[in-house]
Order: C-alpha cells, then structure tokens, then sequence
C-alpha cells in the first residue's frame, strides 16, 4: 500500500508542476502586461513605462520569469491585490480558505454518507411508485441547473418561509454590540468565531468516529445503545461549550448562514451518489455470494449492510472522486448564488474586476485544492480496497 | 471435366453491386437494429421527445420574426413593446388589472405568451432565439470533443509507448480539475464568445476524460483480425487509425458526444449568468437579467420570469444526459436487455 500511496503522491506533485506550468503560460498570454494599468494616465511618459518594465522583470526570458514566479509561489508571496488594494493576495486567500473549505467537505460528507445509505435502501424497493419516484429525483438533481436550483431554494426558504438569511455570512446587527478583545471589525469577529468553531466541531467528529471504532466489537444491540448515548454525549458537550463561551448566538448566526450553501450543495452531489449506488447495489445483488448469504438464513437486512452494501461501496467512492471537480466548480456557483465570501465568490469579483494577481492566487489555490482532495480520496479508496491494502 | 468459367474483369466473386452501396445498406441495417432497441427505453424516448422540441423552437424563430413578429417589438435583444406601459407583464393570456395597456385591441391573447422581461422584451422570443445558440454550442463542443478524443485515444491504443504515455497523464491532469474556475480564468484573460468556449470545452474535455475510455475500447479493437489482415495487406499506420479503427469507435464517441452536450450547455448557461461571456442572448443571460433587476426574490406572481429560461436549461441538459444513458444501454453490451 505504501508504493501506491508513494506513486500517487508523485503523480499528483507533477500534476501539480503541469498545472502551474499552464497556469503561466495563460498568465504570459494575457494581451499586455501589469504596467498597462499601472500607466493608463496618458500623461505619464512612455519611457517611465520602459523603466517600470525592466524593474519589475517584465523584459527578462520566460524561463527566468517562470522560475521566479515558482519561487514566489512556493514563499507564498502571490502579489499585492489591485481591486482591495494595498492587502497582499496571501492574506485575502488565508482570511478566505476556511470557509470554502468547511463548505465543500461538509457537503461531500454529508452527500456521501446520505447517497450512500439512500441508495442502498432505494436498491431494495424494486418496481413501483417509489422507483420511479427516486429515480427522477436522482436525475432532476443531477441535471437541475445549479444557480437556479440555488435561486430557488433561496427563494424558498428564505423569502417564502423566511426561515434562513438571505445569504452572506453573518448578520451585521447582531455582531456590531459584542465586543472581543483586540478585534474591532464585523468581519475579523467572525473570522475569530468561524474558526473556533470548525475546531469545536472537528474535535467533536474526532471523538464521534473514535467511538465508532471503539464499538466496532460489540454486538449490534449493544452498540446501538453505546452509539447512541455516546452521540448525545458529544453534541450535548459541543452546545454546552457554545452556550458557556457566551458566544452561542454569533455561533448559531454563521451556522444559519451556512446551512443553505451546504443543502445546495449537498443536494446537486446527492442524486450522483444515489444513483451510482443503486446500480452499482443492483449488479452486486445478482452474485452468488448474496444468493449464498441468504441461503444461510441470514435475515435481509445483514444480506443488505454486510454483504452486498460493503461490496458495492468501492465503485461509489470511485464515483465520488471522480466527481471532486463537479462539486468545486459547483462550490464557486453557490457561493456566488448565496454571497457565501469564500474562494469561488471571489474568484468572481476578482475576475470582473480584472484583478488579475487575486484571480491567480484564488484559482492556484482551487487547483491545489482539487489536487489535495483527489490524493486524500486515492489514499481512502486504497484503505477501503483489499486489493490495494494487501496487494 | 468442366470449365471454370470466369465472369468478365477476371474476378472470382463479382461485386453485383459497388461497395459504397453494400456500406449503405449494412449502415441502414445497423441504424435500423439499434433504433429497435433504443425505442424500448421510455426514458430514452423522453429525453429524444425534448431534445426534439427544443430543435423545433429554435428553427421556429427565424420564421416568425420573418412572418408575424415585427422586429421592434420582437427582437430578443433590442424589442421592445410600447403598447404596454408597465413591464415586466405577465403573459397576455393572463388578466392583471395593475398592467397597464395603451390600446387594448392591439393586445390579443398570443401577443406575448410567455409576457415581457423588466426590459419589455419578449420572453418566448427570447427563449427560442437563444435555443439555436445553444444547440450549436452542444453540438460544436461535442464534435471537437470527439474529434480529438477518438484520434488520441485511437494513436494511444495503437502506438502505446511514449505516446500513451504523454496522452494518458495528460488525462489525468485535465480530469482532476474542474471546468468552471479555468473557463472563469479563461474568460477573465481573454474576450470569450460561444465559438472559443466550444473550442475550448472540447479540447478539455476531449484530451482529460473522454479518451481514456476510447482508448480502452480501440486497445480491444487494435487486437482484431481485421486489423492484422490490414497491416499484413501493407497499410500504414495513418491508414489503420483513420480507415479501421476510428469508425468502428464513433458509436462510442457518438454516446459521448451526448453526455458532452449537457456539460456545455450547462458550462455556458454558468458563465454567462455570471455575465462572463460576450454574446447577445442566453438562458443564463435571462435569469442574470431577472435577478439584477431584483425580480427573482419577490414573490411567485414574477414565475414568468423565473422558470422558462431555468427550466429549459435543466429541461435540455437532463434530455441529453437520458438520451445518454439510453445510447449506453444500446452501444454497451453489458447493460443490453436481450
């Protein structure tokens, strides 16, 4: 397992290095350069210009501008942003990351875990009504346009029912009156908030999935009532940690922010999943082994989870890797749809804007992310394969 | 002992008829077989019935704006319809005392029916204006696609080496990222029209993703028989990719071109709601339009303007998608019924 591990790293490292090799040859391409801004005042003589150029290293070779930009990459120094002017592009990509990326695993997650599980019971209820029903929901989510899906959801839920806010990320009101020490602005209040709280949460799904490997051994009474007891323990821990913190309704503001983005996007991977898995559940309940499983008397709900849901994951996750790049470029389109201020919001102003250094930064960062979640997902899949664990 | 009598030009077997004919016929035979088994999928059907559809809305417009729409009123882009005062209007077969109408008898109730945008355009006009765009888009995107997708798959099948080597990772790359955020960039750096983004979705598409598939099907045909006899008969390599194993991967290709269709179609319907893209008129465009003029939150009486151009987006890309999957079940032997 460690060779296929090593070899997919070293595949997805000169990915990486062809990536960002196109990604300069786009930016070389560009009609003009970065002093054609710099000097739009006609009065501003061309020489000036001249100068500026051979300064800025805009005259030397290609390669040497390549190896350069690399180096600068790699410091982490992406330029200075022109549309917000003068905060450097790091600093905008580090305030923005998080919540992009809280985004986009909340909804891989959430769609895996609930395709996967639909699926399966959607395998099992052959013929009828609810076929039907399920598969033209699969589709119509898998097809549905997603800035119009998210339109009306929006719409929906926010508009109609008035439930959920309409979009960006916190509610100004309610943070203007609560102070923090040393943070002044709405917006690093937040950022301070959002982070506790992703680390709240991920501590939180730590304990939850250690739990789940604690009880692995257990008979399955027991661990339902184990898992159930353990899952009220660590929810009611996180609220009680919120409530005491004092900060529970600021907490409660950014989740109600987040939680249409996440359905959205959850939903748009959901019918793939779902759909992939019925097939694929459909195919693995025609081997011999199920026949065998319920030859043995095996009552159907084992035949279903043990024996032929287990076989029928691999090609599911398969699909969901696959599928990465759809739900980054369907992350962009939400965030844009709900204001959600993360990475795909602002590759977007960034590319009206024409603010070319944050466009780069926003998309390098899109495509290492891509890349990133692919290696996570290869390194799983080779967990879950035998083939691969032992091979 | 008798004579073997030799027919005339010195052949054992005489053609009766020329081979373009007998290609003819098996072709003919063939469509023939597969449309028999594509018509037993319902939801293939379905899909075919809205592709059709749409394809009558889009030759439709040219006719009546030739015919009974004036161009003033009727023009996608620059229409504009002065006998009603208060735009957006519901559709004309719709009574609503708040619109406000200069001269009652002009208004019938097939003047506008599917009503104006906030602009006073007319949105049916508008809708079926942009359905030809959109098709050709599908359409041209899908044949680059399948251009490029069966020549390299087919030189990497044939070749292996160094050049399936190069054609395969360069697969990988592409299929690891995602379309959105590059033709983003793309069009932030560069004036972007339906034809550029068709090229591009097509190279994109066709180098990371679609050939890795076509390449594994030309590498079980790379080891037929056929094959052999050609290279033993003495034909080039150019000959054997382009004369034997390329047409025998179109049916292939051709259920590619399909599921290719929806992903352009969906890639243009993104960017220009995002107001990215330099054409006139497109479903994205109306819905961008609906949204910044602030009508696309206020309340169900604006559904006029809020599902025609979304449905047809999602109501094509699905069509396509079905045809897809009912294509599959014709081309890909496993999923066949019989």
């Amino acid at each position: 397992m460690r060779k296929y591990i090593l070899t997919r790293v070293g595949q997805i490292i000169i990915t990486l290095l062809i990536f960002q090799v196109l990604m300069f040859l786009l930016l070389n391409q560009m009609p003009g350069d970065v002093t054609n801004r710099m000097f739009s005042n006609p009065k501003i003589p061309p020489e000036v210009r001249e100068r500026t150029r051979v300064a800025l290293g805009l005259d030397d070779p290609p390669l040497v501008q390549f190896g350069r930009w690399m180096r600068n990459f790699y410091t982490g120094d992406l330029g200075i942003s022109f549309s917000e002017y003068p905060r450097p592009v790091t600093e905008i990509l580090i305030e923005r990351i998080p919540r992009t990326l809280v985004l986009f695993m909340a909804a891989t997650i959430v769609q895996f875990v609930v395709g996967f599980h639909a699926g399966r019971v959607l395998a099992w209820q052959r013929g009828g009504v609810y076929e039907y029903g399920t598969t033209i929901t699969g589709v119509v989510l898998f097809t549905i346009f997603t800035p119009w899906f998210g339109l009306i959801m929006l719409f929906i839920f926010a508009v109609q029912l008035g439930w959920l806010p309409l979009g960006s990320f916190i509610t100004p009101e309610l943070w203007s009156d609560i102070q923090l020490p040393g943070l002044a602005e709405n917006f690093s209040k937040a950022n301070y908030i959002f982070n506790r709280l992703i680390v709240s949460a991920t501590i939180a799904l730590v304990l939850w999935v250690a739990l789940l490997l604690a009880t692995r051994r257990l008979s399955a009474y027991q661990r339902r009532r184990f898992l159930a007891l353990g899952t009220l323990i660590v929810i009611a821990g996180l609220v009680a940690y919120w409530i005491l913190t004092g900060f529970s309704p600021l907490a409660t503001d950014i989740i109600r922010h987040m939680a249409l983005p996440v359905l959205v996007l959850t939903l748009v991977g959901f019918g793939g999943t779902m759909l992939t898995m019925r097939t694929t559940m459909l195919d693995t309940l025609r081997e011999d082994y199920i026949q065998t499983a319920r030859a043995k008397g095996l009552p159907e709900n084992v035949v279903r989870d043990r024996h032929a849901a287990r076989n029928a994951l691999l090609p599911v996750f398969t699909g969901l890797i696959i599928g990465l790049p759809f739900v980054i470029s369907g992350g962009i389109i939400t965030e844009r749809i709900f204001s959600w201020p993360g990475m795909g919001t602002t590759l977007l102003t960034a590319t009206l804007a024409e603010d070319i250094p944050l466009v780069m930064g926003t998309f390098s960062f899109i495509g290492v992310l891509a890349l990133l979640a692919h290696l996570v997902a290869d390194i799983t899949y080779a967990f879950l394969d035998p083939r691969i664990r032992y091979g | 002992m008798s004579t073997v009598t030799y027919p005339p030009g010195g052949a054992v077997v005489a053609p009766h008829e020329p081979t373009w004919r007998v290609r003819w016929r098996l072709t003919r035979k063939a469509l023939r077989e597969s449309w028999a088994m594509f018509r037993e999928n319902p939801v293939g059907l379905v899909g075919l019935g809205i592709i059709v559809f749409y394809a009558i809305l889009g030759a439709l417009h040219p006719i009546l704006m030739r015919t009974i729409w004036d161009e003033a009123t009727y023009d996608p882009v620059t229409g504009f319809d002065r006998n009603i005062i208060t735009h957006p209007s519901p559709p004309s077969w719709i009574q609503d005392e708040e619109i406000i109408i200069v001269d009652p008898g002009l208004q019938q109730w097939w003047t506008h029916l599917l009503g104006t945008d906030p602009l006073g355009r007319d949105i049916l006009s508008q809708l079926m204006y942009s359905t030809s765009s959109e098709f050709g888009l599908g359409i041209g995107a899908a044949l680059v696609t399948v251009f490029i997708a069966t020549t390299t798959g087919a030189i990497a099948a044939y070749y292996g080496g160094i050049a399936d080597t190069i054609i395969m990772r360069l697969a990988d790359v592409l299929l690891m990222l995602p379309f959105i955020p590059i033709l983003i960039v793309l069009s932030a750096l560069f004036d972007f029209q339906l034809i550029h983004l068709a090229i591009v979705l097509g190279i994109l598409s066709g180098l990371g993703g679609t050939n890795i598939t076509i390449k594994a099907q030309a590498l079980t045909l790379k080891v037929k028989a056929y094959v052999d006899a050609a290279r033993v008969a003495g034909g080039s390599d150019w000959h054997i990719i382009f004369v034997h194993l390329v047409p025998n991967l179109l049916p292939l290709a051709f259920l590619y071109m399909m599921i290719n269709v929806t992903n352009a179609i969906f890639s243009e319907a993104v960017l220009s709601f995002f107001g990215l893209l330099n054409i006139r008129i497109s479903w994205g465009i109306m819905i961008s339009t609906t949204q910044a003029a602030g009508y696309l939150l206020t309340g169900w009486e604006y559904w006029y303007l809020m599902f025609p151009a979304g449905l047809s987006i999602s109501l094509l890309c699905s069509a396509f998608y079905l045809v897809g999957r009912a294509l599959d079940e014709v081309i890909n032997p496993r999923l066949r019924k019989r």
